[in-house]
């Protein structure tokens, strides 16, 4: 593909001279920039305390402590704020897709009475960023209206706001409204309700879609902070993050920064795995969001 | 919804399709909508627990401009915004540019500088607030051995609230790194050749061409990045605590000190209604590009 730079500088001397040093630079830089910073954390984490608070500081571990790990696990009680955030995360998640798949296929293919202005008035929400709206959510979460319900450390407290993300209902209905109204129409032929039709046609159709709208929600709640540390104040209800920024200054270094290793793994094996989908899910769900 | 059959078409199709909808008004409403209007309301109020709230017209508001932090805050947000676009906007569109010109090396580059955004903020934040130590840091140590000047990073008052924005820049740069990069990919590469045809050098081409093609996401990610920064929160709170000096109390920190420090909720809901309406000002103008763009 023809880009900013003509082909056939790159194939004179001086172009293939300025290309590979400024490629050498570049790997360089971001290597540094990037690798850097993660080397630091893991060597961080094999370093004897002392060590780790050691000025100047050491690149290569002088003793290699590998059982720090082990040792924070059990110590610092990973799994069960792993445990939590599992809990908080997937509950939202799937809560949020149970809400959000029906709401966005009844909007795009039963087409209610006043379903235009239902939809409108969930995108008003987007002009409204949900950490500005603290202070009355919170509020709202200690005495839900009509029930009176205090939901604080309750995992619904997480679950039941996430779940009202305008932004996946009108990526969802987008896609839906793509699908052709004659498969809806041979379903409907077939004898399936509404229900079925949603269930055995649309979802299987929509499994790009929905993994984007996974991805997305899942990497925002895994980077929420705010909303779990205010619902959340007993600490043996929070997730890991919420969980690392209470104990960060009566904790060793070294085992505050084994732990964040460790809690930091699995979503970037995941995405390492799986980057080619991630990537291209997440500039396509931006681009048409 | 206007053709005489759909107006014909029975009651039972609506009440099927508001089953299907019923969950999200719910939380919609709840969660949403309710809070929304009701921020509106505790301005007004004194929130009391026990005895219930009653209206107090502006004194919240008073109270609000009473307290030096409040203008702090406003001008730290404000800065930090500033800030995080002279960093965070061209960075990410040069990263771009670099990247769709390399022929080796691209997928390296883009898991790169996507990495960090698979790290909560919190420990981003940890994890910064611990390279920035002026004695025995990681950032210290890299520039004393290039030597670079080593400044105090977050232990000053003069350079705290610029740590913070190179710890969010370093953290979320990916995100717009690869939507520009998307974007370039949708440039015609016969809108170069015509540029070289008249005559355009490289910047020229940049200038004339990539600037004006990708000018929709340009202007996008810009007001989605001012939405984003004035609500910063979680890496004054955790890298700093709001100090040296309160010079990183931002708007969002000085909310949740109202609120869950302070226990004055009226106050912190004052505070919110001025930021929504700030915040709301951006949304409206991001609407109408990306509106404008769809037509």
């Amino acid at each position: 593909m023809r880009t900013l730079v003509r082909p056939a500088v790159l194939r004179t001397p001086r172009g293939r001279f300025v290309y590979w040093s400024l490629l050498v630079l570049a790997l360089v830089l971001f290597t540094v920039a990037f690798i850097l910073p993660l080397y630091w954390m893991v060597t961080g984490g094999l370093k004897s305390s002392a060590e780790v608070a050691r000025n100047p500081p050491t690149y290569i571990p002088e003793e290699w402590h590998p059982g720090n790990y082990a040792d924070t696990w059990d110590r610092l009680e990973l799994a069960r704020y792993f445990g939590n955030t599992v809990v908080l995360i997937g509950g939202a998640w799937l809560l949020g897709l149970a809400i959000q798949l029906p709401a966005a296929y009844a909007l795009s293919k039963l087409r209610p009475r006043f379903g235009r202005v239902v939809l409108g008035m969930m995108l008003l929400t987007l002009m409204v960023p949900a950490t500005a709206l603290l202070i009355p959510t919170y509020l709202t979460v200690t005495d839900v209206p009509f029930l009176g319900l205090n939901l604080v450390n309750n995992p619904a407290a997480v679950w039941l706001p996430a779940a009202a993300n305008a932004f996946n209902i009108y990526v969802l209905k987008n896609f839906f409204d793509q699908i052709p109204g004659e498969i809806l129409d041979a379903a409907r032929i077939d004898g399936a309700g509404a229900l079925a039709t949603m269930w055995r046609v649309i979802l299987p159709l929509s499994r790009p879609i929905i993994a984007v709208v996974s991805i997305l929600s899942i990497t925002a709640l895994w980077r929420d902070f705010l909303w779990p540390m205010v619902v959340l104040p007993d600490p043996a209800k929070q997730p890991i993050t919420v969980y690392f920024q209470r104990i960060a200054d009566t904790t060793s270094l070294n085992m505050l920064i084994a732990g964040m290793v460790l809690a930091s793994i699995p979503l970037v094996v995941v995405f390492l795995v799986f980057q080619r989908h991630i990537l291209a899910g997440l500039t396509a769900g931006s681009l048409k969001g | 919804m206007s053709t005489p059959t759909a107006r014909r078409r029975r009651l039972g199709e609506h009440v099927t399709a508001y089953g299907f909808l019923c969950a999200a008004l719910v939380v919609f409403a709840v969660f949403a909508w309710y809070p929304a209007v009701r921020n509106i309301v505790l301005s007004f109020q004194e929130v009391n627990f026990v005895r219930g709230s009653s209206w107090v017209g502006l004194e919240n508001f008073r109270r609000l401009l009473d307290d030096p932090l409040f203008a702090t805050a406003w001008r730290n947000s404000a800065l930090f915004t500033l800030y995080a676009l002279l960093l965070g906007f061209g960075v990410p569109f040069v990263t771009a540019l670099l990247i769709n010109e390399f022929r080796h090396a691209r997928a390296y580059f883009r898991v790169l500088v996507y990495l960090p955004v698979m790290l909560p903020p919190v420990v981003v934040a940890l994890m910064w607030r611990w390279f920035y130590q002026p004695e025995g840091g990681l950032i210290n140590e890299v520039l004393g051995t290039a030597g670079l000047p080593t400044p105090e990073w977050t232990n000053s008052s003069s350079t705290a609230l610029i740590s913070l924005v190179i710890a969010s820049t370093w953290a979320n740069l990916g995100t717009a790194t690869l939507i520009y990069l998307a974007a370039l990919q949708t440039i015609p590469g016969e809108l170069y050749e015509a540029a070289e045809l008249d005559g355009a050098g490289i910047w020229r081409r940049i200038w004339h061409v990539t600037v004006p093609q990708t000018r929709f996401v340009i202007l996008m990610l810009l007001l989605l990045q001012v939405i984003a920064t004035m609500q910063v929160f979680t890496e004054p709170f955790v890298m700093t605590g709001g100090g040296p000096e309160d010079s990183t109390v931002t708007v969002m920190l000085l909310i949740y000190r109202y609120a869950f420090v302070y226990n004055d909720f009226g106050a912190a809901s004052a505070m919110s209604l001025l930021l929504l309406v700030v915040l709301a000002v951006f949304s409206a103008a991001y609407l109408r590009v990306t509106r404008g763009q769809q037509k």
